[in-house]
């Protein structure tokens, strides 16, 4: 259970995020729409944790727990996972070596026993054919030299490993075709669990087409200022984001 | 100040864990250099007299020279006359026979370092290979591992002192023949003062059974240490060696100038890696090791090859230029190498290439990395002569900077006589992202862990080239040295 109470963010000193209310239960899917510079990816990077982005008031809290003053690393350890928009590339690492040094970095944060080399490599090769990711893009430097698909489809092996109880999802779908775009919500909708929860965060329509939402939120000015089902989504697609925001005011 | 610079400023306490010191009594030769010192290490050494003739020669051409000052290195004038050029552990009198005999606190200090001086015990590496170590404290050898086994098949694995007694030819045949008395300032200091070192000789057509190792230490304070190494592959043999070294932490700064010499002859190989992991000194730049070394190779022979592997990551400074001298026909000459310099480190460190015979090729692989306020520079040189036709060299040099405090500096020379030698450079500089490192923080990896995988991926290419016994360790290495380079 993410929520999200008043919450106001600054950026450089200027204040993004004003005021912005938001829960999100277990088990169910909420999409942030939103046009530009509402505030959308200054949300996803404030829920991770990002240095830089500082909470002036408001609380984020997660599963009974304050988590406004975590870490980045404390936060993923509890189960919060971001998807990026742009995944770095991180030159020299394998995405096998990456996906093991997390997994064991998370282990170690929660106090768990770190996988043997065996198990980790089950789980891997498991959940890799599921996403249709080979063996030899495993070996490959992280994300260096990937296309925009592959870079969101080694998101979404990242996240099937981590086992998150909160996904966020950022611009998932930018710089990805029909086909790929596809092939990424398809292992989204995999993930779906009763006790998961994703947020998704995009700025057209499209993507809710393939990852059905159950609620849908209009980001604008650094607030929530709409909510309702998927429906939302087609009346934003047909008279564009001011005429429905304006009339929500 | 932005973001990042932030996350990386704080340039704290790296830890390093060999500064202990091991309470072992020296004997010690006088303080200072003169003559007289150097034949007592020649006495000591009980050497034939041709020898202490050549130490003489060259503390006579020393004292003529100049330090050199080419380096980008910053550090107050060294006091030739204020350090012990002789140091033995004082046990160790006539030379212990087996390992029972060797003083238990020097056993200790190996077991503290993790160097198995025991023949059944192993390096822990994923396949268990043997390793035959032999170990040098300050100016004596303390012992060498698997002695027998290795001569079964020929090879000569021992101190260079045991070697002048017994290979006296073949020590006076090849020693100073890649690396003159004349050589440099340091070099000519090696000759007339060094005290200790390995010796190995493959004969043709062996493939040395095993790793080979020397592991340096320096304990007794105000010495400096001296050594020398000579290694000669026969036709058609091969050698994998490594050197490791540490010291313990001291507030004075303590000389290192070694000379090493390797010589392949036809068809011959060797592979000769580094761990430097001198003390560096501390935070504040106190103290460390002033590492001055010479080392070259020599493709003596027809489709002979010599590569090159260091990592480099301690000693207050280091000026060290391991080189190939390519003069075989299809010789193969490789220098692969990671510096990493934090707090007040300096490093001018690189290769000479130097292109003598027909279809000789080259490959320079460095990585600097440069954390806190140090300085690190490559200094290289690709050089083919007239007659080398076919020549080719690759050269890359990149460059990784932690912070915005720390510098890095790349100096290549390419001289080409030979219009048809084809000669390659790359070089790279980049910092750590603020995004890359917030990426590795949302997936649960701790900033240092982080930053640690991030250099381990930089300097890659360098550290799949050690023999896979080290590789583990290095990789251990890199992270231990950036800690605290990040806050």
């Amino acid at each position: 259970m993410l929520e999200i109470k008043d919450l106001h963010v600054n950026v450089h000193g200027k204040e993004i995020l004003k005021g912005l209310s938001l829960k999100v239960p277990p088990g169910e899917v909420h999409a942030i729409m939103g046009p530009n510079g509402a505030g959308k990816s200054t949300t996803s990077y404030t829920l991770a944790g990002r240095a830089g982005y500082e909470v002036t008031s408001g609380e984020i809290g997660f599963h009974g727990e304050d988590v406004t003053a975590l870490s980045p690393e404390e936060r993923a350890a509890r189960g919060i996972f971001l998807a990026f928009q742009y995944p770095m590339e991180i030159p020299g690492v394998t995405s096998m070596n990456f996906l093991k040094t997390a997994m064991n970095s998370q282990a170690k944060l929660r106090g768990e026993p770190e996988l043997d080399a065996a198990q980790f490599l089950r789980r891997v090769r498991a959940a890799a054919k599921e996403l249709n990711i080979s063996e030899e893009m495993l070996k490959r430097p992280l994300n260096v030299g990937f296309s925009g698909g592959e870079k969101k489809r080694n998101e979404t092996l990242q996240m099937a490993l981590l086992k998150p109880r909160l996904a966020i999802l950022d611009e998932m779908d930018s710089g990805l075709d029909i086909d790929a775009m596809k092939l990424v919500a398809e292992g989204v909708n995999k993930l779906r669990a009763p006790d998961r929860s994703f947020l998704v965060i995009t700025h057209y329509q499209r993507l809710l087409d393939y990852i059905t939402p159950d609620v849908i939120h209009i980001l604008s000015d650094g607030k929530i200022v709409l909510s309702g089902d998927k429906s939302l989504a087609l009346q934003l697609e047909e008279k564009g984001y001011d005429a429905v925001i304006n009339k929500a005011a | 100040m932005s973001e990042e610079t932030n996350t990386l400023q704080d340039l704290a306490d790296q830890k390093y864990k060999y500064g202990f010191v091991s309470d072992i009594e020296s004997e010690l030769a006088p303080k200072g250099l003169s003559e007289e010192v150097i034949r007592f290490i020649s006495a000591k050494k009980d050497e034939p007299d041709w020898l202490l003739q050549y130490r003489l020669d060259a503390y006579r051409r020393w004292l003529t020279l100049e330090e050199p000052a080419w380096a980008r290195l910053r550090y107050p004038r060294i006091d030739f006359q204020d350090a012990y050029y002789y140091a033995a552990p004082k046990s160790d009198k006539d030379g212990p026979k087996t390992l029972d005999e060797v003083d238990p606190e020097l056993l200790r200090t190996y077991e503290k370092l993790g160097i198995p001086l025991h023949e059944r015990e192993v390096l822990a590496g994923v396949q268990e290979r043997k390793v035959a170590v032999d170990a040098v404290f300050d100016s004596v050898s303390v012992v060498t591992t698997f002695k027998k086994e290795l001569a079964k098949v020929g090879v000569v694995f021992c101190p260079i002192s045991e070697a002048l007694k017994t290979h006296p030819d073949l020590v006076r045949q090849y020693l100073g023949t890649v690396v003159p008395a004349t050589d440099n300032f340091y070099a000519t200091l090696n000759a007339a003062v060094f005290s200790e070192g390995s010796f190995v000789y493959i004969p043709p057509g062996v493939r040395c059974p095993m790793e080979l190792s020397t592991y340096f230490r320096i304990n007794a304070a105000k010495s400096g240490q001296f050594e020398r190494t000579l290694i000669i592959a026969d036709k058609g043999s091969h050698v994998s060696y490594l050197e490791g070294c540490t010291a313990p932490q001291r507030d004075e700064n303590q000389l290192h100038a070694a000379v090493v010499e390797l010589i392949a002859m036809d068809d011959a190989e060797i592979k000769y890696s580094t761990v430097q992991n001198w003390y560096p000194g501390d935070e504040n730049g106190k103290g460390g090791i002033y590492n001055f070394v010479t080392k070259r190779g020599d493709c003596r022979g027809d489709h002979s090859k010599i590569s090159w592997t260091q990592v480099e990551t301690g000693s207050a400074i280091t000026w060290k230029y391991p080189s190939c001298i390519l003069r075989g026909d299809n010789s193969v000459g490789e220098f692969y190498s990671i510096a990493i310099a934090n707090h007040l480190q300096q490093a001018d460190t690189g290769t000479k290439m130097l292109h003598l015979g027909k279809n000789t090729t080259s490959r320079i692989i460095s990585k600097g990395v440069s954390a806190g306020k140090a300085q690190n520079t490559y200094r290289g040189l690709v050089s083919v002569h007239a007659k080398a036709d076919g020549a080719r060299n690759f050269t890359q040099c990149d460059s990784l900077l932690l912070g915005d405090r720390c510098g890095a500096h790349t100096v290549p020379y390419i001289q080409s006589k030979n219009p048809k030698a084809i000669l390659e450079h790359e070089a790279t500089t980049s910092k750590i992202s603020d995004d890359q490192l917030f990426y590795c923080l949302s997936r649960g990896i701790p900033t240092e862990e982080a930053v640690a995988l991030i250099v381990n991926g930089f300097c890659r290419e360098v550290l799949q080239q050690l023999p896979m016994e080290f590789a583990v360790e290095a990789q251990k290495l890199v992270g231990i040295s950036l800690e605290g380079s990040v806050g």
